[in-house]
């Protein structure tokens, strides 16, 4: 096995643990601390069902969004549509066989990647026109749209350009998943890819890409609206009802 | 009206505010006034930074985001999108980025991210985060007493970040460092020491409400009461303490009077709990909010009453709706004996709380009170949805019950209605501009500023359909908008509460 082989194999191995760890630790973290009051925004749902409904909508339309700002929600809604259909398109490198569903979106993921960096190419260009924006960004800000783009840019690269080596790339991952290390290709390309890619998995549990655990735990879009058909005590605040008594 | 020692802005010719470019600092100048040694030793805080200010800061932190998932969630989750960039009053009426929601969170975020996370503690530069000096405790006092808590900036982050909380947190913090709010500081010792924000004790609580009696009797020819912490009475009527003093608020408390009446119902006002209002709810403590609010759940125990009801106040309608039954067991579900006391009590029959404009509007329903709507017929009247009832709380048994209740009460005591621009209302209503704890002269700038999109979309309506009255739910509401129309052309008694119409309108029999 080549020294390349090897940093490839380790790094991905330590990417996924921060990544599945980190994250699994952050969402303990928002799950065991306490909401003590009820604090939906108004008008919210009144039943369980309800809260659910619309937090499907929040999450598959980003619905707040689009009653904030019809520009940010074109941009950020095309980045994240085609940055899915681009990741279920990639299912295909860790199966064989491979799903039907998985072989028949494989155009449209080809295609989802453009859309995915016009989204992000849009959400940078804010950042530089827009005043308000310009002055709430932080250099990470940037560099988070500009490693997601160079993700983009090196990843299509191999789709329209110049084509890598698929059937030992796919070796490579296979290997990878059941522990059965085989060679990786050394496109150019192909390593600046995995590698950025290896490395957003790194930062994702640290860095604002938090927002995606984060929205399923926002008291304001997950709590229905009962507080007067129910009593929402957290531990902490019921130990005051004893004093009281 | 003094003359104004700052440019008031200019309406434009639509409904709508422009959205502003940016320009720093142009709010830094004004501060609120810092709480003295007196209240805050009351409040068990210190009332100037000591020597351990640093760490009492990041302590107090660190419990707050082990405490409140919101703090903890939202402090993580925000992606710097610029959604709500330009949704917030004050920053619309003023320009100053530090307004923008966002902007706000970040002041406490880039502490948060210094002293909690491992970016900021190995690449500080890289994700924004600061080192916490002293500078930043002053931005802080400065932009955190320039939010209403309004929560219009929560309903179009597309996480729910709710810029409240953090303000509430910061507020919170600030007070445990020693910076605290004389305003708020005050209010809360009085509610606490006396019974109400006005520090209006028993016995002049009684004289006013006889005195109001005799007013009534001499306008109407109908005897109707205003009894005070009459024991076994049914219902308990719990209001803002403005509504016994101050123009225009006391003419919405004629107007439960005559409902009551009316509807011929046993009710009493208590003088130990003479105050809807709780300021513990601005400042973030949890254990100020329930202490202030136990005085309902102990006036209600001690006169014996059965229904609690709660007057025109905004935030205390927050309080009482959303935060009562787990501070103080007034409402249901509860199965502990702290609850189960005071439910024994209450008549499941009815919602616990109650808000005043649920009751009248269930006696409208039921053909209970009769009104001449001709005598209104002077006003044209828009309804300006209040922050807290819109956004954090309800009326009735369906989500926007709170838009429609008042609007239907409205209806049907008034001729001539008319309401404000789409985006300016519901959901989306800007706040009066001195919600949360701002209601105060030494911010007169910012709550003159922060009205501007209210005061557009007023004009409006104003302008285009003639309306010359602005109906309110809110004791701060009222108080804010008598002060501030003037600056924008408008005569303060174009402001008045919704009950101050029914009290117009309503036919009294006589006995």
């Amino acid at each position: 096995m080549s020294a390349l082989t090897a940093f490839y194999i380790g790094l991905y191995y330590v990417a996924a643990i921060i990544l599945i760890g980190g994250l699994a630790y952050r969402v303990y973290e928002y799950a065991s601390t306490p909401a003590p009051l009820n604090i939906p925004t108004t008008p919210a749902p009144i039943t369980k069902t309800g809260v659910r409904f619309r937090m499907f909508r929040e999450v598959v339309f980003f619905e707040s969004l689009f009653k904030s700002n019809k520009w940010i929600w074109i941009f950020g809604y095309l980045f994240h549509v085609g940055l899915a259909l681009v990741l279920l398109r990639h299912i295909r490198y860790f199966q064989e066989p491979v799903w039907f569903w998985v072989e028949f979106i494989q155009p449209f993921g080809m295609y989802a990647s453009l859309a995915m960096v016009a989204g992000l190419a849009g959400l940078w260009a804010r950042r530089f026109l827009v005043d308000r924006v310009r002055y709430i960004s932080t250099p990470s800000d940037h560099l988070m749209l500009a490693l997601l783009i160079a993700i983009g840019l090196s990843g299509m690269m191999m789709t329209f350009v110049a084509h890598t080596d698929i059937i030992a790339l796919k070796t490579f991952a296979l290997g990878l998943v059941t522990f059965d290390w085989q060679p990786l290709p050394s496109d150019g390309p192909l390593l600046v890819h995995l590698f950025l890619v290896a490395l957003l998995m790194i930062i994702f549990p640290i860095s604002k890409l938090l927002h995606v655990p984060g929205v399923f735990f926002s008291p304001t879009r997950n709590q229905v609206d009962n507080p007067r058909e129910r009593r929402h005590l957290a531990p902490w605040a019921a130990a005051l009802d004893k004093d009281n008594g | 009206m003094a003359a104004a020692q700052f440019e008031v802005p200019k309406l434009s010719d639509t409904a709508y505010t422009k959205v502003p470019k940016i320009q720093e600092g142009s709010m830094a100048h004004v501060k609120t006034f810092p709480a003295a040694q007196p209240t805050q030793d009351f409040l068990g805080y210190p009332f100037e930074l000591g020597d351990d200010w640093k760490e009492r800061v990041i302590d107090r932190m660190g419990q707050t985001l082990k405490k409140y998932r919101s703090l903890r969630v939202f402090m993580d989750a925000c992606v710097h999108c610029g959604a709500c960039t330009d949704k917030c009053h004050y920053f619309l009426g003023t320009a100053d980025p530090n307004n923008m929601p966002v902007a706000r969170q970040d002041l406490m975020r880039k502490i948060y991210r210094r002293y909690f996370t491992l970016p900021g503690k190995i690449a500080p530069w890289l994700v924004g985060a600061e080192d916490l000096t002293k500078d930043t405790l002053n931005q802080w006092f400065t932009y955190y007493h320039q939010c209403s808590e309004c929560r219009r900036c929560s309903v179009y982050c597309p996480y729910g970040i709710d810029t409240a909380e953090i303000t509430m947190a910061g507020r919170e913090i600030l007070n445990y460092a020693g910076m605290g709010q004389k305003y708020s500081s005050e209010i809360l010792n009085k509610v606490q020491k006396i019974g109400n924000n006005l520090g209006l004790p028993g016995p002049a609580l009684e004289d006013t409400l006889l005195g109001l009696e005799e007013d009534i009797e001499a306008d109407t020819g109908v005897a109707v009461k205003m009894p005070l912490d009459v024991k076994g009475a049914e219902i308990m009527l719990v209001t803002p303490s403005a509504d016994f003093f101050s123009e225009p608020h006391v003419e919405s408390l004629i107007g439960y009077a005559k409902v009551f009446h009316a509807a011929g119902a046993s009710w009493t006002l208590s003088s130990h709990a003479s105050e809807a209002g709780n300021f513990g709810l601005f400042n973030g403590n949890y254990e100020t909010m329930r202490n202030v609010a136990m005085r309902i759940r102990d006036a209600a125990l001690e006169l014996g009453v059965k229904r609690i009801i709660v007057g025109e106040c905004g935030h205390a309608w927050r309080v009482a709706y959303a935060f009562w039954n787990t501070l103080t067991g007034i409402g249901y579900g509860g199965n502990d004996p702290f609850s189960i006391e005071l439910q024994s009590k209450l008549d499941p029959r009815y919602k616990q709380p109650m808000h005043i404009c649920e009751y009248t509007w269930d006696l409208i329903e039921q053909g209970v009170l009769k009104f001449d709507k001709s005598l209104n017929d002077h006003r044209t009247v828009t309804f300006h949805d209040s922050c807290n009832v819109a956004r954090g709380s309800r009326m009735g048994d369906e989500p926007g019950g709170q838009f429609t209740i008042p609007r239907n009460i409205i209806r049907a005591v008034v001729n001539n209605y008319q309401d404000m621009a789409e985006e300016t209302i519901g959901e989306s209503t800007f706040c009066c501009g001195g919600g949360g704890g701002v209601l105060t002269d030494d911010l007169i700038e910012a709550r003159v500023k922060g009205a501007l999109p209210r005061m557009n979309a007023y004009n409006a309506v104003a302008q285009e359909n003639g309306v010359n009255f602005l109906a309110l739910i809110c004791a701060i509401c009222k108080a804010q908008f008598t002060k501030v129309v003037p600056y924008y052309g408008f005569d303060m008694s174009q402001v008045g509460g919704v009950h101050q119409l029914v009290s117009t309108a309503i036919k009294l029999e006589q006995d």
